[in-house]
């Protein structure tokens, strides 16, 4: 049979997790890591990565709509997703993640931003005109209360959401790892440690992402980068990404040295079929060369422009090899039969519902939303002083 | 009370989600089958639509009372245990009507649905490669299919 090597269950053959379910997690795993980035200067005070807090915020936001598109492409009726809304079960992971992910996309996201940013969103909805003033003013839900008192408040509740939100994006990301680590049939899925895993590499990739974001944005408004923010970002990226590292190592020591039934077949798989995305992508490009980079800048003194070329390159690395690490785990999973006795192979469709051009929509998606959000709601620092004078100028 | 006027918005806001939970309801009202969860985790009235549904079997008690012969043949051979039907299909029309005939079975294409060579299968299964085993011919040109066993000294 085309594509198959010893023996396959019938039901094997085929794989029934396409690359939109590569994407999904990886999506979801930008959220949360943009968000944790976000609490850095919310929560743990870090002064430094204030010029990327409210850039995180609009970036997990953004990729948080796109994040059930790929699930919805998936399902073959997705006109029946909303059941699970409306009949829970209670014993399905999958049903309860619905409520997280609206928990964590209304109560967390939304709010948080909505009170970060209620200041401007009244001064804009003064110093507009037309369709923008209105789209302004329902954003304020009818209040333009900006005293001091009253903006004291929403930083106080906004320190509280974000509290509740550092445990809410591990929920939303621990939630997809625990999918996939829950799943006893399967030995390369079935791990305690994929909820943390995944939790870490989305701190990885979120934080990347965001500092990628950050340098994008600020070469296209010709804005100077600021230096000893995207310094403090690389720094905690360094760090985590070390803790992710360990833990990957971590899993694959433990693997190794339990060695049970299936350890030949995967390790097998690992050295042919997943070769190139595994060891030569997500572990040598995707997670080497990078920590190699980023350890370079944290022991020598080298110049801005180099430095901020290493993070560049870094962070695009980090995004492959996070990349690779989802493609790994999804496709990988399903790859080998679980008799251990052969493997099949997934090729990608181009033009099909689940397909390659699919998944670069969806992957440009986000970028699309963001740059629009970034439009409605600026988060430079120094528009809220040409805002506050607009306002003055408009206001009657 | 000036507290409660500068947190005026933050009211707005949980407003906005008790209006949304509120439609939520609302919806979930309309969209949920009134006998979901009667019995457990689907609608209850589920299985009276099922239960209605014509039937398409007849049963090899209904088939054995016209077709003794062949019965008597199945029972002594390899496929006593397997219902007339699992091979000729569903049949009740013909059985509540003679007269509607069963379509004509190809044993070149039935046969090997069960018996086409797998390494899932048990190894005392009989399984053959068809190509190999007869090249494309109707497997009745050598057996029976209701008791299939080459009597004559052939393969069994």
């Amino acid at each position: 049979m085309s594509g198959v090597e010893g023996y396959m269950y019938p039901n094997e053959i085929t794989l029934y997790w396409s690359v939109l379910i590569v994407l999904y997690p990886y999506i979801t795993g930008l959220v949360a890591g943009a968000f944790i980035l976000a609490s850095l200067e919310r929560i743990f005070n870090v002064e430094a990565v204030k010029p990327t807090y409210r850039l995180a915020l609009l970036t997990a936001l953004s990729f948080l709509i796109v994040a059930p598109l790929p699930l919805q492409l998936h399902l073959g009726h997705p006109e029946r997703s909303p059941e699970m809304y409306f009949t829970p079960h209670a014993t399905s992971a999958m049903a309860m993640f619905g409520f997280v992910y609206l928990w964590y996309l209304m109560a967390v996201l939304v709010f948080e931003i909505w009170l970060d940013y209620r200041k401007d969103i009244v001064l804009l909805s003064q110093s507009t005109t037309g369709l923008k003033r209105i789209l302004y003013r329902i954003m304020t839900l009818g209040s333009s209360n900006i005293s001091p008192r009253s903006l004291a408040i929403d930083r106080k509740v906004g320190w509280i959401v974000t509290l509740v939100g550092i445990p809410s994006a591990f929920i939303l990301h621990g939630y997809v790892g625990f999918i996939f680590g829950s799943l006893k049939s399967n030995p390369w899925w079935d791990s305690p440690l994929m909820p943390v895993v995944f939790i870490f590499s989305a701190m990885v990739s979120g934080i990347a992402a965001v500092l990628l974001l950050y340098m994008l944005t600020a070469k296209l408004r010709n804005q100077p980068i600021d230096m000893p923010c995207v310094d403090t970002v690389a720094m905690y990226l360094f760090y985590i990404f070390i803790l992710d590292f360990s833990l990957e190592m971590l899993d694959l020591i433990h693997r190794i040295y339990e060695a049970d039934e299936s350890f030949r077949s995967l390790n097998f798989m690992v050295h042919t079929k997943l070769y190139f995305s595994q060891i030569v992508l997500q572990l040598c490009i995707g997670t080497l060369v990078p920590i190699l980079l980023l350890a370079i800048v944290q022991v020598t003194h080298l110049s801005a422009t180099i430095r901020k070329r290493i993070y560049v390159l870094s962070g695009c690395l980090v995004q492959v090899g996070v990349f690779a690490m989802r493609w790994n785990v999804v496709i990988g999973g399903q790859l080998f039969s679980k008799s251990f006795l052969g493997y099949t192979t997934y090729k990608v469709g181009l033009v099909t519902r689940e397909g390659l051009l699919v998944a670069i929509f969806l992957s440009i998606l986000p970028l699309a939303i963001l740059s629009g959000l970034l439009k409605l709601l600026p988060p430079w620092p120094k528009d809220e002083q040409n805002l506050v004078e607009a306002a003055a100028t408009h206001t009657p | 009370m000036s507290r409660f006027k500068d947190a005026g918005h933050l009211f707005r806001f949980a407003f906005l989600f008790v209006v949304a939970f509120a439609v939520f309801l609302v919806v979930r009202h309309f969209v949920v089958p009134r006998s979901f969860g009667e019995y457990g985790h689907y609608r209850g009235a589920a299985i009276g639509e099922i239960a209605a549904h014509p039937i398409h079997f007849a049963g090899h008690q209904a088939c054995e009372a016209c077709h003794a012969d062949i019965a008597d043949t199945k029972k002594a051979g390899k496929h006593a245990t397997v219902n007339c039907e699992a091979c000729h299909g569903p049949l009740a029309n013909h059985a509540a009507d003679p007269s509607i005939q069963p379509a004509k079975l190809d044993t070149a294409v039935l046969c090997i649905r069960c018996h086409a060579a797998s390494a899932a299968k048990p190894k005392d299964f009989p399984q053959v490669d068809a190509e190999q085993h007869s090249s494309g011919v109707a497997c009745e040109t050598c057996h029976q299919p209701h008791s299939p066993a080459i009597q004559a000294g052939g393969a069994k």
